[in-house]
């Protein structure tokens, strides 16, 4: 074990049935990274977390976290880690702070120590004066913040986050996200987070993308971009396909999607006017900008996020769901 | 590890006081289910109980004159502990519905510590639940001692320790809380209704004598019976031929002693402390 590593991953599977819900996927997380897990709905993103934060076994492979392995030392895994889940798991009838302390207790965390660190917790999400308040009056970031409250409060090696920001109006999403950073300047802690906004995931440190179970690539926000190439420039067309033989005949790759036809060139400013002269087909629209995670996931899928995401309303979320409600099936 | 090492055992029970803990704050903030536990009470002890004690006339003739509505006032005790007990298992299948039980099964706590919290906490409630119906016996001319009470506590305890469990473990595989209150009345009433609570058990029919008698719950109710009567100034006849009176649970011909009976609640609490803390450890 590298110690410089506080997450190693080595051909993680998770089948469920028939569907492989996670595929054979490896990874490595440095310690103190800020480390993003992009995908759709379905892509196998809470899988790989669970089996991650051990709630659910592997069906084949391996990992270490903060050290130890997964599957023969859960327990110290457990302790080592924090997790903010993806659906809300406080007791609303509970103030802020028996819930941290419920939190604290559960986890160890020596009595002599607790009500700093509750204090202290709760001061890193800006909730020091409503400690006393019951959480069925919060509003939905408040909630989440305490959450992420409650995962540091036994000061956790790793910080697991499944989608910290789902659900959540734009402006409170920024507020976490500034609470992430703040957290994580100020504990140097490795936090593990999924998410399917693609502007979040420029946060990140270093971002892997996960579609239909496989990990199909692996970069900082920077290096992910880079490989798409130097500009995407879309063009409007009523015939797109001609549009698309006319550029292949040129020996310039293109990509049909929708009615848009989208290129990725290094010199996107003097490509546009000579498009221009030489395409024959009326031309409605040109827009020239540089790559967007949107543009790597599209060239790493085939697909748009949000069309994943319509298309896989898939069986492998809604099986996924089943399971993880925990204990109401084998 | 980031946390010094708490000793595992002090690290268990602290997590079996933190579950209970929090147990006792949720029934304490739900004002509605304290007071809403007062409504079954009042209905038996005053429609039921009124209307029947003319026809029941006295119990235990000869003896003081027990009426029906003192006779049913420890079995409506009993009645109040059980259902609370039992319903006190809702909590773990809210706390699944709700997400809270993820937050808990992540934590590095033994499962059997959270099944045993639970049903510790349920326990605490029920007992208090049941202490709640005390407030009735002046009004059915029941006289309470500091002594009584003081032997009926542990007595009530443990009848709650059992169905609690039982509620934790009828609540460890439950997806939601409607299914656990259908399932709840199914199991609750007919062990209720036949645990003597409500009628004497003498000269039931054959079946009913059986049921009766294979129903642990039986065995909690009539300690406290024997315990509330007593005080109320039994003759020593009654006390010694207590089965030609309508109370006591005689199994082949022997009149089981208070001891014994207490024994099978505790056997019968244990067990489903046991099952309870199984079911919950299987959940994955």
């Amino acid at each position: 074990m590298n110690h410089g590593n506080s997450i190693e991953v080595e051909g993680l599977t998770r089948r469920f049935g028939q569907l492989v819900a996670v595929d054979h996927i490896d990874f490595v997380v440095p310690q103190g990274e800020v480390f993003g897990f992009l995908g759709p709905n379905g892509a196998g993103k809470t899988t790989t977390i669970s089996m991650l934060t051990t709630l659910l076994k592997p069906t084949d492979g391996s990992a270490r976290v903060a050290g130890y392995d997964i599957r023969s030392d859960s327990a110290a895994v457990r302790n080592a880690i924090g997790i903010v889940f993806q659906e809300p798991s406080l007791d609303d009838r509970l103030t802020a702070a028996e819930n941290l302390e419920f939190h604290a207790v559960l986890f160890n965390v020596p009595a002599s120590e607790r009500k700093g660190r509750i204090a202290e917790a709760l001061r890193l999400v800006d909730l020091e004066e409503r400690g006393k308040e019951l959480v069925e009056r919060f509003s939905g970031g408040m909630k989440r913040r305490l959450e992420i409250a409650r995962g540091l409060l036994h000061t956790p090696r790793v910080l697991f986050l499944d989608e910290p920001t789902l659900g959540l109006d734009p402006q409170t999403r920024r507020s976490i996200w500034d609470h992430i950073g703040r957290l994580r300047s100020e504990t140097g802690v490795t936090i593990f987070m999924t998410t399917h906004y693609m502007d979040e995931a420029e946060f990140c440190d270093r971002i892997g993308i996960i579609d239909r179970g496989k990990l199909v690539a692996l970069d900082t926000p920077e290096g992910l971009k880079r490989e798409v190439g130097g500009d995407v420039v879309t063009v409007q067309t009523p015939s797109p396909a001609d549009l698309v033989r006319h550029l292949e005949r040129a020996g310039i790759e293109s990509r049909l999607h929708g009615d848009t036809v989208l290129v990725e060139i290094e010199d996107g400013a003097r490509f546009i006017p000579r498009l221009a002269r030489d395409f024959d087909g009326d031309i409605e629209g040109i827009a020239l900008r540089r790559p967007t995670l949107d543009d790597v996931f599209l060239r790493m899928t085939g697909r748009t996020i949000r069309e994943s995401e319509l298309d896989d309303q898939d069986i492998a979320r809604n099986r996924m769901r089943r399971h993880m409600t925990m204990g109401r099936r084998h | 590890m980031t946390t010094t090492a708490t000793p595992p055992v002090t690290a268990t029970l602290s997590a079996v006081r933190i579950i209970w803990k929090r147990e006792i704050l949720r029934w304490w903030r739900n004002k509605a289910r304290i007071f809403g536990s007062l409504g079954f009470p009042l209905i038996f002890l005053f429609v039921f109980g009124s209307g029947l004690s003319g026809a029941m006339g006295s119990l235990a003739g000869g003896a003081a004159e027990i009426d029906f509505q003192q006779f049913i006032f420890p079995g409506i005790i009993a009645m109040n502990v059980f259902f609370a007990a039992i319903f006190n298992g809702i909590s773990l299948v809210y706390d699944r519905e709700f997400g809270l039980l993820k937050e808990v099964l992540v934590a590095p706590v033994s499962r059997s510590a959270i099944a045993f919290g639970k049903t510790l906490g349920g326990a605490t409630v029920a007992t208090v639940q049941g202490t709640l119906v005390f407030v009735f016996a002046p009004l059915v001319g029941v006289k309470l001692t500091p002594l009584l009470v003081l032997k009926m506590w542990p007595l009530m305890f443990l009848a709650a320790f059992a169905l609690a469990a039982m509620g934790v473990a009828m609540a460890a595989r439950m997806g939601s809380t409607e299914s656990f209150q259908l399932i709840n009345q199914f199991v609750t009433f007919p062990l209720m209704f036949l645990s003597g609570i409500f009628f004497p058990l003498q000269g039931l029919p054959a079946w009913m004598n059986v049921v009766v008698k294979v129903n642990p719950i039986s065995y909690a109710v009539d300690p406290l019976r024997r315990l509330v009567l007593e005080a109320q100034g039994l003759s020593q006849n009654v006390l010694n031929n207590l089965g030609d009176y309508g109370l006591g649970i005689s199994i082949g011909g022997h009149q089981m002693t208070l001891w014994e009976e207490i024994f099978i609640v505790v056997g019968f609490g244990l067990l489903m402390n046991l099952l309870a803390m199984w079911l919950v450890s299987r959940q994955d």
